[in-house]
């Protein structure tokens, strides 16, 4: 063999080599139909498997407007296409009625459905994979037991190159790190740990995606943006105007609410929802490892002010006068006898983005779906045009302490409005 | 001053810019059907229509309507000629103290300009910003079922000025 084949004998064997991984990676045997869940079915390990499950807010996504618990449907935007999540409920036909432990397992840990196609990363099998065998073998229990529904899976609505599933594969490469990561101690910020980085995969929405929608990890709780509301910072807890407590992290987890921060709002409000049904203990630990993460403030170089500030400023007075002040203003009901906090407090209002002001002011808060809170606000698209919110925006954000004016408001502001007719 | 196109007539008003729309209404326009019910936007009574789309006027600073028509339920009819939901509410006898009725018309009125054939689903999504203290949900909703099935309702068409 001279010298030339030599080189080409090794691309070929590279590539022969590489195929052969790509298959290894792309391609996943389908795993046996089982004609009953191959779990002992105890009620105790299902109540168990019902923490996991709400801790893991699988129904927030597996759950359509108005439709059927864990059914499946509800679009999920991404910047690639819309997907459709899908049935979890155990109907043999169109749920995971067919799968066994294993098939559950390998999709948590895996990303992998049970007949072998690989599954897009919107589901977060990346934070899932760290899941304890004994916690997902009680999520498979609960989720076993819930009624079947016959609901087939939604089309996806994704240019072709993202079609073809295998190619999840090299995704896969970069980003899935498989297995369990259990928590190390007793200490309560370990526990945390493992619900945040596991089941919680709460980093998902509150880390921001690179260009193929994989975490950057170099900024990882740095807050991101989902179904254009603002997921904020995890780690500025602390450097709030008015730091955030474990207390008050754990009413606003558990109830929507927090004292001097004000209500979960947007894709977070339903996370709150699931979290009132888990023990106390799981949200003290997840507060307990959140208050870990906190760095110093990162400032940005305050951008200009519009030249108009100060008319804005004045506008803005005047429409909050007639459209917030019943309820927000200085000795409104809800300020004094529900003790709710000033606006200048919110995170909405003191954070990097104008993003969450605009979006809560254009659709408000939809009457809560559990008894016991009282969070709501009528939505005010209808109400204000554009330029009146994006007054009432700068007039809010100039009663917050030490905040620089938002540049760009009038673009966010028209540009909100388009994306959600 | 203030212009505003109410039930398609133009009025020129001296108010304070952040009057709640619901004031203006009642207090300088003598129109009382719009009531005040809790003054926070939880409840509905206040209910009219701006450019065709049903709002809280207790919430609504009159500064903010600009060019946008107004409709209230005195647009839809007479005691003498009642309009297709006003008459439908009067059979279904759908009003106990009557305080919440004129939101509730005019809601369900946005609604059947927009949609023909409203399903019972949509029929129950829209209405339910509205409350009924008096409990007269069903008769409700049988009242605006029955327009609902002869059609879509005529718009106020030549009103509508654009913004």
């Amino acid at each position: 063999m001279n010298r030339r084949q030599k080189i080409l004998a090794g691309i070929g064997a590279a590539g022969f080599i590489g195929i052969g991984l790509f298959l290894a990676l792309a391609i996943k045997p389908a795993i046996a139909p089982v004609a009953r869940p191959d779990v002992a079915l105890s009620p105790a390990l299902v109540a168990q498997g019902e923490r996991i499950v709400a801790l893991g807010d699988c129904v927030v996504c597996h759950t359509a407007p108005g439709g059927r618990a864990y059914a499946g449907g509800l679009p999920l935007k991404t910047p690639f296409g819309t997907l459709y999540t899908t049935n979890i409920t155990p109907d043999r036909g169109t749920g995971i009625g067919e799968w066994s432990f294993e098939a559950f397992r390998r999709a948590m840990r895996q990303g992998v459905s049970r007949d072998g196609h690989l599954l897009y990363p919107a589901f977060p099998y990346i934070h899932y994979t760290k899941v304890t065998d004994e916690d997902l073998r009680a999520a498979y229990a609960f989720l076993m037991t819930r009624t079947p529904v016959h609901a087939p899976a939604r089309r996806n609505e994704l240019p072709l190159p993202l079609r073809f599933r295998p190619s999840l594969a090299f995704w896969n490469l970069l980003y899935l790190r498989e297995g369990p990561e259990p928590a190390t101690g007793d200490a309560p910020a370990e526990r945390g740990r493992y619900l945040v980085e596991g089941l919680g995969h709460c980093s998902s929405c509150h880390t921001p995606l690179g260009v193929i929608g994989g975490e950057k990890h170099r900024e990882s709780m740095q807050g991101g943006v989902v179904d254009d509301w603002s997921a904020p910072a995890l780690d500025q807890l602390a450097a709030a105007p008015q730091p955030w407590t474990a207390g008050q992290i754990v009413d606003y987890l558990r109830t929507g609410l927090a004292s001097e921060h004000g209500a979960a709002a947007g894709p977070m409000r339903p996370v709150t929802e699931n979290l009132g049904r888990v023990p106390r203990e799981d949200v003290q630990a997840i507060a307990a490892y959140l208050l870990t993460l906190q760095k110093p403030l990162r400032t940005v170089e305050p951008p200009a002010p519009p030249g108009d500030q100060d008319q804005r400023i004045d506008r803005g007075r005047q429409v909050f006068a007639g459209a917030c002040a019943e309820c927000h203003g200085e000795g409104s009901p809800m300020r004094g006898a529900m003790g709710r906090p000033a606006l200048a407090m919110s995170s909405a209002v003191f954070g990097p983005s104008p993003r969450n002001a605009v979006m809560t002011i254009r659709e408000g808060l939809a009457w809560p779906s559990q008894p016991g809170s009282t969070t709501y606000m009528p939505p005010f698209a209808d109400v204000l045009n554009d330029r009146q919110i994006a007054d009432v925006v700068a007039y809010l954000r100039s009663t917050a302490p030490h905040a620089a004016p938002w540049s760009g408001l009038d673009e966010q502001v028209a540009h909100l409005r388009e994306n959600r007719p | 001053m203030i212009e505003l196109h109410v039930n398609g007539e133009a009025h020129r008003l001296d108010v304070a810019p952040e009057t709640p729309l619901l004031y203006v209404l009642r207090d300088d326009l003598k129109l009382n059907g719009a009531k005040f019910g809790c003054g926070m936007g939880q409840c509905g009574a206040c209910t009219v229509l701006v450019d065709g789309r049903p709002v809280f006027s207790c919430l609504f600073p009159v500064s903010s309507v600009g060019a946008r028509p107004v409709r209230t339920v005195e647009s839809l009819g007479t005691v003498e000629r009642p309009g297709p939901l006003q008459k439908a509410f009067i059979d279904h006898q759908a009003v106990q103290c009557g305080y919440c009725i004129a939101g509730m018309i005019m809601r369900a009125q946005a609604l059947l300009e927009t949609v023909a054939h409203p399903s019972e689903q949509q029929i129950r999504e829209h209405m339910s910003p509205n409350l009924c203290r008096c409990g007269t949900h069903m008769r409700i909703l049988a009242a605006i079922r029955e327009v609902a099935a002869q059609g879509r309702l005529p718009g106020a068409g030549p009103q509508k000025v654009s913004a």
